[in-house]
């Protein structure tokens, strides 16, 4: 583990799982969305759902929605601030199937009509896992660059994604690939050591079979 | 890489005549690729969030429950008093702990070191040995690498959670990060600081992770200080020359080898302990009662 995991993070009490990991998952939701949310429905699931309330869980989920970090003095006024934004929240309390946790499902819409449901869980010291996105499982962090392509499942998606990305001399550190069926909907999720250009991601929007590009640069 | 154990840091230390903290941040600007000067600068963040956390502290707040807040205030008036039994410094060192474990409870802005329930420990013994001592913010910030080394062989050999490892994952590696800085501002040799860790971390070994309501509020704030006077007692037996007879390393095996036989009603979960007395029943039942 880095020295700065075990001397930090700089954070707003109490919990570095239900507020700062909870932060986290707000804020890497809204990089997801890639624009200004306007509102949100949020299931809260097993102890996040149990002891949110007493840790600022929700505040901390809004907080990161809006943009603020992990250490924003803000965090424990998010509500309030929500409100004279007009973003429009609320919260659910159940049990989501197979979950860690602290797990939370957030359904978002953005000003331009863009929604994402992404599913995520707080894994201990502020570190998360976003899970879902869209139903799709995913897993990845959000530490790294990461392109999410969701496509037709049919030979040639992977050579087209890599060949672009090597276009741009970015250099891939893992790939995961996933389908639900043979020849139906399939994702890849690719994390970079390189910021990709979005150019790349407007080429790749473009492609035939290709359903849809996420991209999310590495939250700090 | 971060070193997997104590040992051998301090085969490197003998081997290249260096301190503890010079073979910690150098691995450390090696491994995350980043100059001396970007890491010293990112380490005096940390502490001056610790002495703001500290200075921003508030009395008259309650944490949401209203289970805590209050205390470190009156721990301050106390040591006023010139009368307690732990005299001026300790009782120093008691009042910081509780007013960064309130200040946590409160979400105030704290450094989680190495967890946020445990971010009392280690400012309470540096800030506190800052303003009585005449030592440079440099030797604390040397000292703070040595914490953080520390800090990282345990999460690397075992692990650093309560809901892994119990409170002894989070209190007793925050007191043994503490009195291994403490050792080395003293000018102890590396040696004595691995000793300072392991009567540390043996002291609180088996200590369970069993929050009231499943918050970091009762009996987590109380447990800060009693890791952050366990590592000034260890820390003065290392430095008078006394020895644990089971080296570090094997303290942290054994720390693991406990956490993973621990029930998880006593890893933070909430289901025992102090967390399912009557009265922790109770305050369930209220806060149930008034929030959601």
């Amino acid at each position: 583990m880095n020295i700065f995991d075990i001397i930090g993070p700089i954070m707003v009490g109490p919990s570095s799982s239900h507020t700062a990991g909870a932060v986290r998952i707000g804020l890497v939701t809204r990089h997801l969305l890639a624009q200004e949310p306007v509102s949100a429905t949020i299931t809260l699931h097993g102890s996040f759902s149990a002891t949110g309330f007493g840790h600022g869980t929700q505040k901390a989920i809004i907080a990161g929605l809006l943009g603020m970090l992990q250490d924003d003095m803000r965090i424990p006024q998010s509500d309030v601030i929500a409100d004279q934004l007009g973003f429009e929240y609320n919260f659910e309390y159940k049990t989501i199937k197979d979950a860690h946790p602290n797990t939370a499902l957030i359904h978002v819409i953005g000003k331009n009509g863009r929604e994402i449901e992404v599913q995520a869980s707080s894994i201990g010291g502020g570190r998360i896992l976003i899970n879902k996105i869209d139903g799709i499982l995913v897993n990845f962090s959000g530490e790294q660059n990461t392109l999410i392509v969701h496509n037709i499942d049919q030979p040639g998606h992977v050579a087209e994604v890599t060949s672009t990305l090597s276009h741009k001399s970015v250099n891939i550190a893992t790939m995961q690939l996933f389908r639900d069926a043979r020849g139906g909907y399939a994702v890849m999720v690719i994390e970079t050591d390189q910021d990709i250009p979005n150019e790349s991601i407007d080429w790749l929007n473009h492609l035939e079979g290709v359903i849809k590009v996420t991209y999310l640069s590495a939250v700090k | 890489m971060s070193f997997k154990s104590m040992e051998k840091i301090v085969e490197l230390c003998l081997e290249q005549n260096k301190s503890f903290y010079e073979i910690i941040i150098e691995e450390d600007i090696n491994e995350s690729a980043i100059t001396l000067e970007e890491s010293l600068n990112k380490m005096t963040q940390m502490w001056k969030a610790m002495i703001d956390a500290s200075d921003n502290y508030n009395g008259k707040l309650k944490s949401k429950s209203g289970l805590v807040g209050g205390n470190g205030l009156k721990m301050l008036e106390y040591l006023d008093k010139k009368d307690s039994y732990c005299g001026s410094f300790t009782t120093k060192v008691i009042a910081e702990a509780l007013k960064m474990g309130e200040s946590n409870a409160c979400m105030k802005r704290i450094v989680a070191a190495p967890t946020a329930g445990s971010c009392g420990v280690i400012p309470a013994v540096l800030i506190s040995y800052y303003q009585y001592a005449d030592i440079s913010e440099k030797e604390i910030i040397q000292a703070l690498y040595v914490a953080g080394g520390i800090g990282q062989v345990i999460a690397e050999r075992a692990f650093v959670s309560g809901a892994a490892g119990g409170c002894q994952a989070e209190i007793g590696v925050a007191s043994a990060m503490a009195s291994g800085a403490l050792v080395f501002l003293k000018n102890g040799t590396v040696e004595q600081i691995c000793h300072a860790t392991a009567m540390t971390l043996k002291n609180l070994l088996g200590l369970v992770c069993d929050p009231v309501a499943g918050l970091v509020e009762v009996p987590c704030v109380k447990r800060n200080v009693i890791g952050a006077v366990n590592a000034l007692s260890c820390a003065d037996m290392a430095l008078a020359g006394i020895e644990s007879q089971v080296p570090v390393d094997q303290v942290i095996d054994a720390m693991k080898e406990i956490g993973e036989n621990m029930d998880t009603m006593y890893k933070e979960t909430a289901c025992g302990g102090c967390g399912i007395t009557p009265r922790a029943v109770e305050i369930e039942n209220e806060l149930r009662s008034t929030n959601i």
